[in-house]
């Protein structure tokens, strides 16, 4: 059985217009220590369905879905005390800005220290031996003296990889990881999906990685899927994608990618839609 | 030897930013261009790659008129430019235009299109407002919008749609040298590839010269003819697109290579071999 178990997910939002559908029928299955990545651009979808799972959505999200399981978990009626024992535990995520997601007002290690004690009940000295360690884990330079550092004095990456280890302090079985590296440098960002792939197989949790980079995508995933205005496009494991895309999307995808043009003019999406005759 | 005036030439351009200092520190000057140099020959295009805090916008603002260099010569068109002395005129306005990162924050909210695209021609020459809107409604059929997109706001655009705004102002004036600074990288992939597709079109059409900054080193291989590789404010590597790419000399600009991630077939089928073979020994 599948660790995760999404089947025909609906997400809506009210909106002053009318009702708005981010979210079109998805299906998700995620094993145990499967790498899967959701790619897609902007509108498509691809964080909502996350953050739905999460249960990160506003009031105005109407979700719907036939299943939506982790674990034998019926994650669409939760009470919040068993939502809490799943979300930041066994199920914790990490997010594209990483400056952003930390608190700037307490140290780094404050805030790690905050999640092992709530999460994991340790002690005041036992969360801070902790953290030491999980700043070790995720290599972090000098974690004695980083510890006691605000988020504005460490760069984009030292602060993704302080992200990284709150998400991995309660050694989750599924961690999903939105844009992980979109606002980091090259050398970082392969630095940091260097170490979400150790970690990944360290733990043997599952991992899904919600990008438009078809690079990171190419550089991690074991499956793939293919999202486009709220719909799938195209599932299928990582080889086949590249080397034989299924969906006209996906073709147009790829060969949108500026190391695959041919001649002096790069295809687009719509010369796809168009050549293809899908809209 | 090509005979011919480079549309733009530099010269051991530095840059200094002053920090100012604290009750404990003294002020500090922190050097962001340590020497460049470069020349870029018409209808070309000459890359400037670089990762966050190399340099490579401070450049692009030098080339572009908008900030003084601390040091240094540039040239355009042959012509010694030295904006601290004068304040660059229409004539010199008109020969170099730049093209911003983001096309939600360099379009005026409360401007419409059409102001948009006029205004550098009220600001820089005497053409009469009927010609002006000729003008304008041409340059936005010729960036692929519409003549009735003239009268509206850029937040009734898309962000791909912005950018052929940003571009069209920017060739209001019939510039030589468009400076863009990281154009697409704000862009979806296929609107990406929409827009890259407009810039090679433009610059066969007006014989363009672009410098075009980027971290993308897929984008510069696509796009550029000379790559600059500029690290800590020192071009590391200068060449042709295809020696750079063939055989990059400098340590900095192969570990830029080695982290590019690659959607290649074969370097995929190597990856997923080893990792397959890595969990049947964790077994």
């Amino acid at each position: 059985m599948a660790l995760l178990n999404i089947r025909n997910l609906t997400v809506r939002f009210a909106t002053a217009t009318g009702s708005f559908t981010a979210v079109d029928g998805i299906d998700v299955q995620v094993d145990r220590g499967d790498v899967l990545a959701i790619v897609g651009e902007s509108g498509s979808g691809k964080s909502v369905s996350m953050l739905a799972v999460m249960g990160l959505l506003p009031d105005s999200a109407t979700i719907t879905a036939d299943e939506m399981t982790y674990d034998g978990h019926d994650m669409l009626n939760l009470s919040k005390a068993q939502r809490r024992q799943l979300i930041g535990r066994e199920i914790t995520m990490i997010f594209q800005e990483p400056i952003a997601s930390l608190n700037p007002s307490f140290t780094v290690g404050f805030q790690i220290e905050e999640v092992l004690r709530l999460n994991l009940g340790l002690s005041r000295r036992a969360a801070r031996d902790k953290a030491l360690d999980l700043f070790r884990d995720v290599g972090i330079p000098e974690p004695e003296v980083k510890i006691n550092a605000y988020p504005h004095q460490m760069s984009g990456g030292q602060c993704q990889r302080v992200m990284i280890a709150m998400a991995i302090a309660s050694n989750p079985r599924l961690l999903i990881a939105d844009e992980p590296t979109t606002a980091l440098d090259v050398t970082i960002q392969k630095q940091i999906l260097d170490l979400l792939m150790k970690l990944q197989e360290d733990h043997g949790m599952a991992l899904i990685l919600i990008t438009h980079d078809m690079g990171v995508v190419a550089e991690t995933a074991d499956r793939v899927v293919v999202q486009y205005k709220g719909k799938k496009m195209e599932e299928a494991d990582v080889l086949s994608l590249f080397e034989a895309p299924q969906h006209p999307y996906t073709r147009a995808l790829l060969s949108a990618l500026p190391e695959n043009a041919t001649g002096d003019r790069l295809s687009t999406v719509s010369d796809f839609f168009e050549s293809e005759g899908v809209r | 030897m090509t005979q011919a005036v480079p549309v733009v030439e530099g010269r051991a351009i530095v840059q200094d930013y002053q920090v100012p200092g604290s009750l404990f520190t003294g002020a500090k000057s922190v050097r962001a261009l340590n020497g460049i140099d470069f020349r870029v020959e018409k209808g070309k295009t000459l890359a400037i790659v670089g990762e966050s805090g190399s340099g490579k916008s401070t450049l692009a603002r030098i080339i572009a008129l908008i900030d003084a260099p601390t040091g240094g010569e540039l040239r355009i068109e042959g012509d010694v430019v030295d904006i601290r002395k004068r304040r660059p005129g229409p004539d010199l306005r008109s020969r170099v235009q730049m093209v911003f990162q983001n096309p939600y924050g360099s379009l005026n909210p409360r401007q419409k299109v059409g102001d948009v695209l006029m205004e550098p021609l009220v600001i820089n020459t005497s053409v009469a407002a009927a010609e002006r809107r000729d003008r304008a409604e041409a340059m936005l059929k010729r960036v692929g919008l519409q003549p009735e997109h003239f009268n509206r706001y850029p937040h009734m655009f898309s962000g791909g749609q912005r950018q052929r705004i940003a571009i069209a102002r920017a060739l209001m004036l019939n510039p030589s040298l468009l400076v863009l600074d990281e154009p697409v990288s704000a862009l979806d992939l296929s609107v990406q590839a929409q827009v890259l597709n407009l810039l090679a079109d433009l610059q066969d059409e007006f014989h363009l010269t672009y410098v075009f900054v980027s971290h993308d080193l897929s984008v510069v291989r696509y796009i550029a003819d000379e790559v600059m590789v500029i690290s800590k404010g020192v071009a590391v590597e200068q060449g042709s697109r295809e020696a750079v790419f063939a055989n990059p000399q400098h340590p900095y600009t192969r570990s830029l290579f080695a982290a590019t991630p690659v959607t290649d077939v074969a370097a995929i089928r190597v990856r997923i071999e080893r990792r397959t073979a890595a969990r049947a020994a964790a077994r």
